[in-house]
C-alpha cells in the first residue's frame, strides 16, 4: 500500500511544528519531536511457491519534553491531533515525577546540523509482487541446484522498505531524511547422516541496483550450507582464531558498546577511563564516515540533531574519542561526539592481508563463520561464545567443525589482534575484513 | 462471561465509529474465493515505565499503540496487511491488500458472530492504572536505598518498573470472536558491585499477569533488590570457569531456558510443518530421557507466558510436550494445524497487530521427578552447578542450542565450590535431554522475566524446572 497522501515531507515537517507548538502552550521549557513514517514489502517463497506477503505501513512519533531539568517522554503510532495533545499531556505527566537531572536538556544549538550533503540514500523500487517472488525464487532454486544434498528450504525474502525520518527540537531545528533499504535473503537445509544443516546468505543494499545478483545469492546460502557438512570433533585446548568478516563485524560492535556513553556512565565497561589508552593492537583505526553516500546508516545530523563528522574513535589501538550523545557527554564532563543513536558508518581500518595469507599466518587453528547466544559481560570482558567454522591445518582449511564454545577476554582478544584481511563485507554498520586474534580456549 | 469482549469492542471499535456489521462486512470481503481462512485482530497497547539511575527517577515513558492485522490465507499462502487508523476506509484497504494473495474480485459473506470466551487466566485491571505516578516513582527511590544499604560494594544502581496493558480483539472469518485483556508487569533492579578493583554486574527481576500490587502489597521488590546485590558479590569471587564436556547439574525455576532452548523451539508447529526441525516426523519416539515429561502450559494463573485465548482466538491451553521421554505433541496454531491436519494447541502468538501470528511457547517447563535436590549435587564428583542464565539460543534444524551462566560454581568431591565466571554451554536438544539422569522434587517457575525472539518478533514467555543433572554437555570456560 502506498503512504497516505499527506504523509510527505513538508506535511510531517509542519506536524514537527505542530506537537513542538503544543508542548509549548502546555508548559514544555523545551522539548524534541521525532516523526517516522516507513512503507514496505515483504515477499517471502518457499520451495517454488509464493508463500508470504506483507505490507508494512509504520507511522507515530514520539516526544521528549523538558521541564526545566526533568523529563518526560511519550510516543504512539496515532498521529491525529487529538493523539498529540493526549502524547504531549502524557510527557509532560510524566516530567512532573521525574527528578531534576542537570545534564538533561537538548545539546546546545551550536551544534545543530546546518548543511546537508547529498547522502543518496534514497532510491524507491517500485517492485511489483511479482517482480519481488520472482526474484525470491531465482534465489532459491540457485541454493538448491547447488548440491543434491540440499535437501530442504527455508524460503527465500525479498524486502523493500521506504520510510521519511523527521527530528525537530525547540531550538527551531527539524529536517526530513527519506531513505531506502532492500534486500534479498535465502536459507536452505542439507542433511547427511548425521543430520541437518542450515545456513544462508542475503544481500543488502540503499539501491535495488547494488543488490547482488539473486541466483548468485542462493548459491552463496547453499555453498555455506554444504560447507556445514560432515563436521567433526576437536579437542579442547587453546588456539588461535580467525573471525570471518561478518563475524567480525559483531566482535568490534562490543569493543564499540565498550566506549560508548551509556556504557560509560553506568560503569558497565570493561574500557572506563580508556581515552589515550591501548584498546587494541597497534595498527588498528576505528573510524566512521557519517555521510558517506548509499551507506546503511549515513545522516547528517545524530539523535539529538548535532551535526555529525567524520572522525576516528580508535586511532592505531589507541582511543581517542568516546561515543557519546549530548546527555552521555554531560554526564562524563565531556562534550558530544554527535553519536547520539551510535556510530554512523564505521569502519575498521588496518593494514589488510589478503584472507589466504591470514589462514597461513594462523597456521593451525579454527575459522569462525558463525557465532550464537549471548556470553559477552561487557563488565569484565568476559568473552565465551557457542561456534561453529572450519578447522585449519597448515594454513588449508581441513573440516567443518560445530557445537564448540570459544572463550578468552576482549581485552586480551583486541590487543592480541595479529592481523586482519582485506576481504571487507560491505553490508553491515562495520565495516571489516576477517580478524586474526592470539589463542583463545575452545571447548568442544 | 462476555465482559473481556465487550471492553474490548467498546476499546477497539467506538473511537472509530465502527459496528459489528462493518465487521462482518469486511470479513465477508476478506472471504473470496480462494481464500481458505483469515482474521481481523485489533489491538490496543499501553505500556508505562519509569527508571531510577544514578540515585534519581531520570526517566519515564509512556507509549499508546493502536491497530488492525489483517490476515488472509490459502493454502500455503498468506496475506498480510495492516492498519495504523482504527477506521473502516483504511481497514477496507488492508483487507484488499491482504486478501490479494488469492487471485479473485468476489466477496463471500460472513453472518453473525459467535461470541467464544473462556474463563479468563488473570484479572483485566490495568497495571498502569493500579497505582498513582508518586507511588510508583516513591518505591523506585525506597528500593534504590534499599539497595545500597545492602552491602558498601555496591557501586551503581538501576531499578526499573515496566507496566502494559494490551486488549486485543480477533474476528475470524468463521465467525468467531474472542477478545483478551492483557496485563503485564515488571519490576528489575540492576547493580554493579566493586571490590578490590573488581566489578561485577548483579541482577534481580520478576513479574507477572497483575496490577501493581503485588509490589506495594509484598516485599517483592525488596526480594529483587537482594537478588541482584547478592548475585553481583556472587560474581565478584568468581574464579575462570573449566572448559570441556562434564557433567552439569542446574538448579531449578529460570535455568528451564535449557526446555525453551532445547526441544521448546524444535516442537513449534512451524518448523515441524515445513521439515525443517530436528524433531520432524518423531512423535512417539523416544527424544528425551524418561525422567523428563514437559509441558507447555498458557493456562497457568497470572503467569508472564499465559493466555486467557491466543491471538488467533483459541483458548490458552496446557499441551503435553514429552512425557517420560517420549514426544507426544508439538505447539500449534491455526495455519500450521490445519496444514498437518491437526488442531491449533493455542500457541499462536504475535508481537503486536503489525505483526504475522506463528506458533510460540508461552510458559514451558518440566515436570518434577524424585530426587532431593541435594543428592543430584552429591552425586557429581567434578562438574558445574549452574543456578542462573543471561539467556539462549538455538538452530531447531540441527538442534544445535546454547545458553549463558550468569551465576554458576564448581562442583568438587560432591560439593558445591568455589563461583565460576559466565560461561557459556553448547549441545544438541536430543543429545542434552537423553543424558539428564537425576531429575529433582524441586519445581519451580521463574520470576517472570523472560522474553523470547522468534523472526523479529518478541513476546513474553515463562520457564521453569526442578534441578536436575545432565551427564554429559559442553562448557565454555577458559581453563582448558
Amino acid at each position: 500500500m502506498p503512504a497516505a497522501a499527506d504523509q510527505t515531507a513538508p506535511n510531517l515537517k509542519s506536524l514537527v511544528g505542530q506537537i513542538l507548538d503544543e508542548a509549548h502552550r502546555c508548559g514544555a521549557t523545551a522539548a524534541e519531536v521525532a516523526v517516522g513514517n516507513t512503507t514496505g514489502l515483504s515477499v517471502g517463497v518457499r520451495k517454488g511457491e509464493l508463500e508470504t506477503v506483507e505490507f508494512n505501513n509504520d507511522r507515530g512519533f514520539g516526544i521528549t519534553v523538558y521541564v526545566g531539568e526533568r523529563k518526560g517522554s511519550a510516543s504512539t503510532s496515532d498521529a491525529s491531533p487529538d493523539a498529540v495533545q493526549t502524547t504531549v499531556r502524557q510527557a509532560l505527566n510524566i516530567a512532573k515525577y521525574t527528578e531534576a537531572d542537570p545534564c538533561n536538556g537538548l545539546a546546545d544549538a551550536d551544534l545543530m546540523a546546518h548543511t546537508f550533503p547529498n547522502l543518496d540514500i534514497d532510491h524507491p523500487w517500485t517492485v511489483d509482487v511479482e517482480d519481488a517472488s520472482r526474484l525470491a525464487l531465482d534465489a532459491e532454486a540457485a541454493a538448491l541446484g547447488v548440491d543434491k544434498r540440499i535437501v530442504n528450504s527455508e524460503g527465500a525474502r525479498l524486502a523493500t522498505q521506504r520510510g521519511c525520518h523527521v527530528y525537530g527540537n525547540s531550538h527551531g531545528f527539524v529536517e526530513a531524511a527519506w531513505g531506502t533499504r532492500h534486500s534479498l535473503s535465502c536459507s536452505v537445509i542439507a542433511a547427511d547422516k548425521d543430520g541437518m544443516q542450515s545456513d544462508y546468505a542475503f544481500t543488502i543494499g540503499r539501491a535495488a541496483d547494488d543488490l547482488e545478483d539473486a541466483a548468485a545469492v542462493g548459491r552463496e546460502a547453499g555453498r555455506r550450507t554444504i560447507a556445514r557438512l560432515g563436521h567433526r570433533a576437536v579437542q579442547t585446548g587453546q588456539y588461535p582464531v580467525l573471525f570471518d568478516a561478518p563475524t567480525a563485524s559483531g566482535l568490534f560492535g562490543h569493543l564499540l558498546s565498550a566506549i560508548s556513553g551509556a556504557s560509560l556512565y553506568r560503569k558497565e565497561s570493561y574500557l572506563l577511563d580508556s581515552l589515550g589508552r591501548q584498546a587494541t593492537a597497534p595498527g588498528i583505526t576505528l573510524a566512521e564516515d557519517p555521510h558517506r553516500r548509499k551507506g546503511f546508516a549515513s545522516a547528517a545530523h545524530d539523535g539529538d540533531g548535532v551535526a555529525t563528522r567524520a572522525k576516528a574513535f580508535v586511532d592505531d589501538g589507541v582511543v581517542k574519542s568516546y561515543i557519546l550523545g549530548s546527555y552521555s557527554a554531560r554526564r562524563l564532563g565531556l562534550a558530544t561526539t554527535g553519536n547520539a543513536g551510535g556510530v554512523f558508518n564505521l569502519d575498521v581500518v588496518t593494514d589488510a592481508q589478503p584472507a589466504t595469507a591470514l589462514m597461513q599466518t594462523m597456521g593451525t587453528g579454527l575459522l569462525v563463520t558463525s557465532l550464537m547466544g549471548q556470553g559477552v559481560n561487557l563488565v569484565t570482558g568476559d568473552y565465551s561464545r557457542a561456534a561453529a567454522g572450519m578447522w585449519i591445518r597448515n594454513g588449508e582449511p581441513v573440516y567443518p567443525v560445530d557445537r564448540i564454545t570459544i572463550a578468552s577476554n576482549l581485552d586480551a582478544m583486541f590487543k592480541g589482534i595479529v592481523a586482519c584481511g582485506d576481504d571487507i563485507d560491505n553490508r553491515h554498520n562495520i565495516r571489516t575484513g576477517s580478524v586474526l586474534v592470539g589463542d583463545m580456549t575452545i571447548a568442544a | 462471561m462476555t465482559d473481556a469482549l465487550e471492553n474490548a469492542t467498546r476499546a477497539l471499535w467506538d473511537a472509530g465509529e465502527i459496528a459489528e456489521r462493518d465487521v462482518t462486512g469486511l470479513l465477508g470481503r476478506l472471504t473470496s474465493p480462494g481464500i481458505d481462512t483469515g482474521e481481523l485482530f485489533f489491538q490496543l497497547g499501553e505500556s508505562e515505565s519509569w527508571s531510577l539511575e544514578d540515585g534519581i527517577v531520570k526517566s519515564g515513558t509512556y507509549s499508546v499503540d493502536r491497530g488492525v492485522g489483517v490476515r488472509a490465507i490459502s493454502g500455503e499462502k498468506t496475506g498480510f496487511a495492516y492498519a495504523e487508523e482504527v477506521v473502516l476506509p483504511a481497514l477496507a484497504n488492508a483487507t484488499d491488500a491482504a486478501r490479494a494473495i488469492a487471485r479473485s474480485g468476489q466477496s463471500g459473506a460472513v453472518k453473525a458472530l459467535s461470541r467464544n470466551q473462556p474463563p479468563a487466566r488473570y484479572a483485566d485491571a490495568s497495571p498502569i492504572a493500579s497505582a498513582d505516578d508518586d507511588s510508583k516513582v516513591t518505591l523506585l527511590r525506597e528500593i534504590d536505598a534499599f539497595t545500597r544499604a545492602l552491602d558498601p560494594a555496591v557501586k551503581e544502581v538501576t531499578v526499573r518498573v515496566s507496566l502494559n496493558h494490551d486488549i486485543n480483539l480477533v474476528v475470524a472469518t468463521d465467525g468467531t470472536m474472542s477478545a483478551d485483556v492483557r496485563p503485564l508487569a515488571r519490576f528489575d533492579v540492576m547493580v554493579i558491585a566493586e571490590r578490590k578493583g573488581r566489578r561485577e554486574r548483579g541482577f534481580g527481576g520478576g513479574g507477572g499477569r497483575f496490577d501493581t500490587a503485588w509490589l506495594f502489597a509484598t516485599d517483592a521488590a525488596q526480594r529483587y533488590a537482594r537478588e541482584a546485590v547478592r548475585t553481583a558479590l556472587v560474581n565478584l569471587d568468581g574464579i575462570d570457569a573449566p572448559a570441556g564436556t562434564m557433567p552439569v547439574v542446574l538448579g531449578p525455576g529460570w535455568p528451564g531456558v535449557l526446555l525453551h532452548e532445547a526441544v521448546g523451539h524444535g516442537l513449534e508447529g512451524d518448523c515441524n510443518r515445513k521439515g525443517t526441525s530436528a524433531f520432524a516426523g518423531r512423535i512417539g519416539e523416544r527424544v528425551a530421557s524418561e525422567l523428563c515429561t514437559v509441558v507447555d502450559d498458557a493456562t497457568l494463573p497470572d503467569r508472564r507466558g499465559s493466555l486467557t485465548v491466543d491471538d488467533e482466538g483459541t483458548p490458552g491451553q496446557r499441551t503435553t510436550l514429552i512425557e517420560d521421554g517420549v514426544l507426544v505433541g508439538y505447539m500449534q496454531d491455526k495455519h500450521n494445524a490445519r496444514l498437518m491436519g491437526a488442531a491449533s494447541t493455542g500457541n499462536a502468538r504475535r508481537q503486536s497487530y503489525a505483526h504475522l501470528p506463528i506458533p510460540r511457547m508461552t510458559n514451558t517447563f518440566m515436570l518434577p521427578g524424585t530426587t532431593d535436590p541435594d543428592e543430584i549435587i552429591a552425586s557429581v564428583d567434578k562438574g558445574v552447578y549452574a543456578v542462573s542464565f543471561g539467556g539462549g539460543q538455538v538452530e531447531p534444524t540441527s538442534a544445535k542450542f546454547t545458553f549463558s551462566a550468569t551465576e554458576a560454581y564448581l562442583i568438587e568431591g560432591g560439593r558445591i565450590g568455589p563461583p565460576i565466571r559466565g560461561a557459556t554451554l553448547i549441545g544438541s536438544g536430543p543429545e542434552v535431554m537423553a543424558s539428564i539422569s537425576m531429575v529433582g522434587n524441586d519445581l519451580e517457575l521463574d520470576t517472570g522475566v523472560g522474553i523470547c525472539g522468534k523472526e523479529g518478533q518478541v513476546v513474553p514467555v515463562g520457564v521453569g524446572q526442578p534441578s536436575l543433572k545432565i551427564d554429559e554437555i559442553t562448557v565454555g570456560g577458559t581453563n582448558a
